[in-house]
């Protein structure tokens, strides 16, 4: 027996110090392999009396057993042991600092925020969205909206001019967006429920001014909505789109040609701080114009003015940018600073709904 | 439009206080812009008397007063007024006080060694008047230690409205007063002018001459005044002048600004002894000039109405009057003027000679023509009151416009338009307390308009000024009744596809910019534009002059400018209009991006991941592709062409085309020649997809997306490398692989482009993995065999190329 004993310690002793698997695997081949000690062993059996069998077939098979068992034991360990290298020398640094993802670098322009902002609202009050050409001609710019030849309020735009044709007409740039306006009722049929952003162009240039800018304007044609109606839709809009509970405002009777009557709308704020805030205090702030469309400008369209009416009125898109957005300059707008775009700019999947909050 | 408070309530017969009346004027229209009173700023300065006088110990032009304040105490005051002497009263300021006219606070002050606690001020150092040598010298029984401005009755508040072009009426103080009066705010006092009937014709004769062409002169009235005495105008007078802003002339010339303000009808005076032979009205006439009254000369043209006499040009019409018949101290004999004019032709004339005035603004807004001859008569009644003289009669030739206007006006027009419902006496009262005359019972009424209100045409007026009267704060908010029960789809399919491209390139890392809609000269040419219908006539700048046919260079120029910054690797877009001509069919959206330096999707400049490499034409194909396939372009279908436009690189640019002829965008590196011209540093990838372009996608009957096969078997992909020409492009032979077995091959890609060692030269060998993916049942290798055998066949006879061995 104490040959077997001595075999047994012989192997578990190189078991326990195969430090690698293929050093274990060598232990494995020399015990267990077909010419390996222990099978040698078991090939004895063979020759034995069936006593000697009785009494060495359990032993021998029970070194096997035991031998196979510890190195696969010894196997795990050693396994274990060699993850545990590998994970220690995989190890890196996860302090180090990533490359921002592109959805985080991208901006979307306030201007075009804004105007999904205004989609939004005005969207869900069953307004589309009408659009028309920047490069407008006279009679759509002034003519058709009441604007008299010669008259005083045309010297107030200061009209972008393109050079006379032969014909003697002479094209511009739109100084208001109201001209799509006459285009939208002379294409469509009442009722008309429309706004319209758009670019539109002044040959000014100041701290507060620039040569071109965005408006939009707001447009209800049918055969009842009246002032009324005028005041209860701008009150919303300004509720909703400066996201507060509730804003006073001020309507002033007041001047433009293609409404009457003609109002102008003063938003309740406070100027106090740094930056006006809407619907505290009690400034006013002039925001919008609007009035009843007038009867020459439904005429115009050919619409009779003793059967439908309506309401129009346009404010500054940038402007009100500006209000809710603190933005103190206009003229960084059209810049394109980069500094600019990233802290005052939206990023791409914040899409302004109603459901979600305009802002977020 | 400027005026005092004093004035108004010359006009005005009110118990409303300052802030009352200024929140009316805002809520009828009449927006105060400013409410000024230059009183305020002379709260301190009391009166006081100078008691002592001596010369001043080291100045021979200073003096050393010893100043009575009338509250008990005497102050020693430095003093250089020549007028300054014992026993004058006059305004003093302490230390502590805001002098406006020197705009300093004072101080004690040590004058060549003499101590001064205090000044006596002259007019000018108040701001009173241009008077300034010397200090202001009272009447010896004013009131020592009272509050000068108290005194003086200086306490007169400027109000400043806004006014809008359509009220001329309200270019004088009595069209303000009758507005507030209507609006309940008082009574309005009528102050007619006395009518003067004059002592004897005036020598002086007029007559409209204008041919045969329209008359820009309806009608013109003038009247001698003779042995006037010219000189300053009351202080009253100068006072009310000053407080507007005008500067004071002298009397007659202060009377007609005077009346210019009071009741909105410019006057002109001619200095009698330097008009030779009569007043001609008529036309201009090329190379007449004139140097007109604020010191500039203009020239004519038979467009431009003119008063001459045998001098030539004397005045511009309803404008300006002359330097050379005007008014100064040496007038004695005096012709008044009071006119009517061509609104449009004065708007026209004073546009085309650059002028404005106080008459043009008028003018060209329209007066009352009603008030012509009682204008004259009140200018000739202030000239005998303030001048002295003897008036002769008018000289009146043209007509007075005698436009009767009487409207139908049907009293529910109020609420149709307004909401607001008042009584037919309400309205009707409204009506007739701002002048208008209403006659009739009935629903509807006849009213007719007053000569001063050109601007009511029709209802739609009338109602405008029954609502602004009784306050549009009568009007209630009435919801707009919703049109269904949700909210439909309202944007276009043009206007979707712009909100899904900008978002998708902003996704892919990109900054929106909005740049100017006009660009210079040579960008425009340098992109495709510059024709001359798109050149403005009148740009603010030569960098803005012509409408831009590219978002390129707009935002090129707006990654310079970052550069110069110091912000070298931006990325930006917009998604804008472009221009190929000037009407609306050749305005066109487009969304362009840069990208400048290494700012490539994943991230510019260097990392420790990886440096970013220069931006390169793919960079700009991949955000081309990716703004297509978010604006909803069908992307599978579109082939893509070496060839672009001259701006960008000749071989590193493209265009995606659906069909040879549809270009839906074009990519590429800009031209670097191109960039070195425009002086901005490259490189700089850009691409523009033409929105409007994308074809409408078709109507489908249903929102299903279809029944889903996939296969249970597994898909089998293999390799295959070509050596093809150098020229070759890969595209074609990924095609030619994709034909080769259309039911089998699911997917083929491109891995790897080589050129160099093993590969012949002019030659290049591209890789490809094609992957194949069975249907039915598992592949047997022969079945592979015989496709891979395909694809070679395939890709060799479309490309010229073989397989590599």
């Amino acid at each position: 027996m104490s040959e077997l004993e001595s075999l047994e310690s012989e192997i578990m002793a190189a078991i326990a110090a195969a430090e690698t698997e293929a050093q274990l695997e060598d232990v494995r081949v020399s015990a267990l392999g077909k010419k390996g000690s222990v099978s040698e062993k078991l090939k004895t059996l063979g020759k034995m009396t069936p006593e000697e069998r009785q009494v060495m077939g359990p032993a021998i098979n029970g070194l096997k057993t035991r031998v196979g068992d510890k190195i696969a034991e010894r196997k795990e360990e050693l396994g274990a042991k060699a993850l545990e290298a590998r994970l220690l020398a995989e190890r890196v640094d996860v302090t180090l600092p990533l490359r921002a993802a592109p959805a985080e670098e991208g901006r979307i322009h306030p201007v075009s925020q804004v105007i999904d902002e205004l989609t939004a609202i005005f969207a869900d009050m069953g307004f589309s969205i009408a659009e028309g050409p920047d490069i407008e001609t006279d009679y759509f710019n002034f003519t058709a909206l009441n604007f008299p030849e010669g008259h005083p309020a045309r010297d107030m735009h200061d009209t972008f001019f393109f050079d006379p044709k032969e014909d003697g007409e002479r094209m511009l740039l739109r100084t208001h967006t109201s001209p799509v306006q006459i285009r939208t009722m002379i294409d469509g049929e009442p009722p008309i429920r429309v706004i319209i952003p758009g670019r539109t162009y002044r040959c000014d240039s100041d701290q507060t001014h620039t040569p071109m800018f965005h408006q939009v304007e707001g447009l209800v044609i049918d055969k009842e909505s009246h002032i009324g109606h005028l005041k209860w839709i701008l009150e919303e809009f300004c509720k909703a789109f400066f996201e507060v509970d509730d804003v006073k405002m001020r309507f002033r009777p007041s001047f433009f040609p293609f409404t009457e009557p003609s109002m102008e709308v003063d938003i309740g704020c406070d100027r106090s701080g740094d930056e006006i805030r809407i619907g505290e205090g009690n400034d006013w702030l002039e925001i919008l114009g609007c009035g009843m469309v007038h009867p020459n400008v439904i005429r115009n369209c050919g619409l009779d003015p003793d059967v439908y009416q309506g309401f129009a009125w346009g404010l500054g898109i940038d402007r009100i940018a500006m209000l809710k957005y603190g933005m103190p300059d206009l003229r960084a707008f059209f810049d394109a600073d980069v500094r600019w775009i990233d802290h005052y700019g939206f990023r791409p999947l914040d899409l302004p709904t109603l459901f979600g909050g305009l802002t977020r | 439009m400027k005026f005092t408070l004093s004035w108004l309530k010359d006009h005005l017969e009110t118990d409303a206080n300052l802030d009352e009346i200024v929140e009316k004027l805002t809520l009828i229209g009449l927006e105060v812009e400013e409410v000024h009173n230059p009183a305020e700023a002379l709260k301190p300065f009391t009166i006081a008397r100078v008691v002592d006088a001596r010369q001043h110990p080291n100045a021979d032009r200073l003096k050393v007063l010893t100043v009575d304040t009338g509250k008990g105490e005497e102050l020693q005051i430095v003093c250089g007024a020549p007028n300054a002497r014992a026993g004058l009263v006059g305004v003093l300021a302490r230390p502590g006080d805001y002098v406006p006219g020197i705009d300093v606070t004072l101080s004690v002050g040590k004058i060549r060694d003499v101590e001064s606690f205090g000044m006596m001020c002259s007019e000018r150092e108040l701001e009173l008047s241009d008077e300034h040598t010397g200090i202001i010298d009272l009447p010896e029984d004013a009131p020592v230690g009272v509050n000068y401005v108290d005194w003086a009755g200086l306490d007169d508040p400027v109000i400043e409205i806004g006014l809008t072009p359509n009220r001329p009426d309200c270019a004088g103080v009595h069209g303000i007063a009758r507005d507030l009066a209507a609006a309940g705010l008082g009574k309005l006092k009528e102050n007619r002018p006395p009518q003067i009937r004059g002592d004897g014709p005036c020598p002086v004769d007029v007559r409209l001459d204008f041919g045969d062409t329209p008359s820009l002169c309806p009608a013109f009235s003038l009247r001698l005044v003779k042995g006037v005495k010219n000189g300053p105008s009351p202080k009253w007078l100068q006072k009310r002048l000053i407080a507007i802003g005008l500067r004071p002339i002298n009397a007659l010339v202060d009377i007609t600004n005077y009346i210019t303000f009071d009741r909105g009808r410019p006057l002109h005076v001619f200095d009698a002894a330097k008009v030779k032979g009569d007043l001609v009205v008529r036309r201009g006439r090329e190379g007449e000039e004139l140097l007109a009254l604020n010191g500039k000369t203009y020239s004519f043209d038979d467009t431009m109405c003119v008063i001459s006499d045998d001098n030539g040009v004397e005045s511009i019409g309803g404008i300006m009057g002359g330097e050379h018949s005007g008014c100064d101290e040496t007038t004695t004999d005096v012709l008044v003027e009071s006119a009517l004019w061509d609104a449009y032709n004065i708007a026209q004339t004073g546009r085309k000679l650059g002028v404005t005035s106080d008459a043009r603004y008028r003018f060209e807004r329209g007066v009352d023509p009603n008030y012509c001859l009682p204008g004259l008569d009140q200018g000739t009644q202030m000239i005998v009151d303030l001048c002295g003289g003897t008036p002769s009669e008018h000289i009146f030739v043209g007509k007075i416009p005698n436009e009767e206007r009487v409207l139908d006006f049907p009293l529910a027009e109020v609420e149709r338009l307004s909401g607001i419902r008042l009584t037919a006496a309400e309205i009707k009262g409204i009506l007739t307390r701002l002048g208008f005359w209403v006659t009739g019972n009935g629903e509807t009424v006849k009213v007719a308009v007053p000569s001063w209100r050109p601007d009511v045409e029709g209802k739609a007026d009338l109602v405008e000024e029954v609502v602004r009267i009784a306050g549009i704060d009568q009007v209630k908010s009435t919801p707009l009744p919703r049109q269904g029960t949700v909210s439909q789809k309202v944007l276009t399919t043009g206007q979707v596809r712009r909100n899904q491209a900008r978002r998708a390139l902003a996704v892919r890392g990109m900054k929106e910019a909005v740049t100017w809609s006009f660009i210079s000269r040579e960008q425009a040419d340098a992109f495709g534009g510059g024709a001359e219908d798109l050149k403005l006539a009148n740009p603010i700048s030569s960098d803005m002059s012509d409408m831009r046919p590219s978002l390129i260079p707009g935002l090129a120029a707006a990654a310079q400018r970052n550069a110069d910054r110091g912000y070298t690797d931006v990325a930006l877009f917009e998604v804008g209009q472009i221009f190929a001509g000037d009407q609306p069919e050749h305005q066109a959206m487009v969304a362009t991006g840069v990208r400048r330096n290494t700012a490539v999707m994943t991230g510019a400049d260097r990392h420790w991941s990886g440096n970013a490499p220069q931006v390169s034409v793919f960079d700009a194909r991949a955000d081309a592709e990716a703004a297509l396939a978010a604006a909803g372009a069908p992307v599978d279908k579109l082939m893509v062409f070496a060839d672009a436009p001259s701006y960008f690189h000749p071989g590193r640019s493209g265009e995606l085309r659906l069909g040879p002829k549809t270009v839906l965008a074009r990519f590429g590196e800009l031209h670097p020649g191109l960039l070195a011209k425009l002086d901005i540093d490259g490189p700089i990838a850009a691409f523009e997809v033409f929105i409007d372009r994308i074809p409408e996608p078709k109507s489908k009957g249903t929102r299903s997306k279809g029944a889903l096969t996939i296969s249970e078997l597994m898909p089998v992909r293999r390799d295959f490398a070509f050596i093809v020409d150098e020229d070759l492009a890969a595209e074609k032979l990924i095609k030619a692989a994709r034909g080769a077995e259309k039911q089998l091959i699911a997917d083929v890609s491109l891995f790897d482009v080589y050129q160099g060692k093993g590969v012949p030269d002019g030659k290049k060998s591209l890789a490809i993995d094609v992957t194949l993916q069975p249907r039915q049942k598992t592949l047997t290798d022969e079945e592979i065999d015989a496709v891979a055998a395909k694809i070679v066949a395939s890709v060799e006879k479309a490309t010229g190329g073989s397989l590599r061995g």
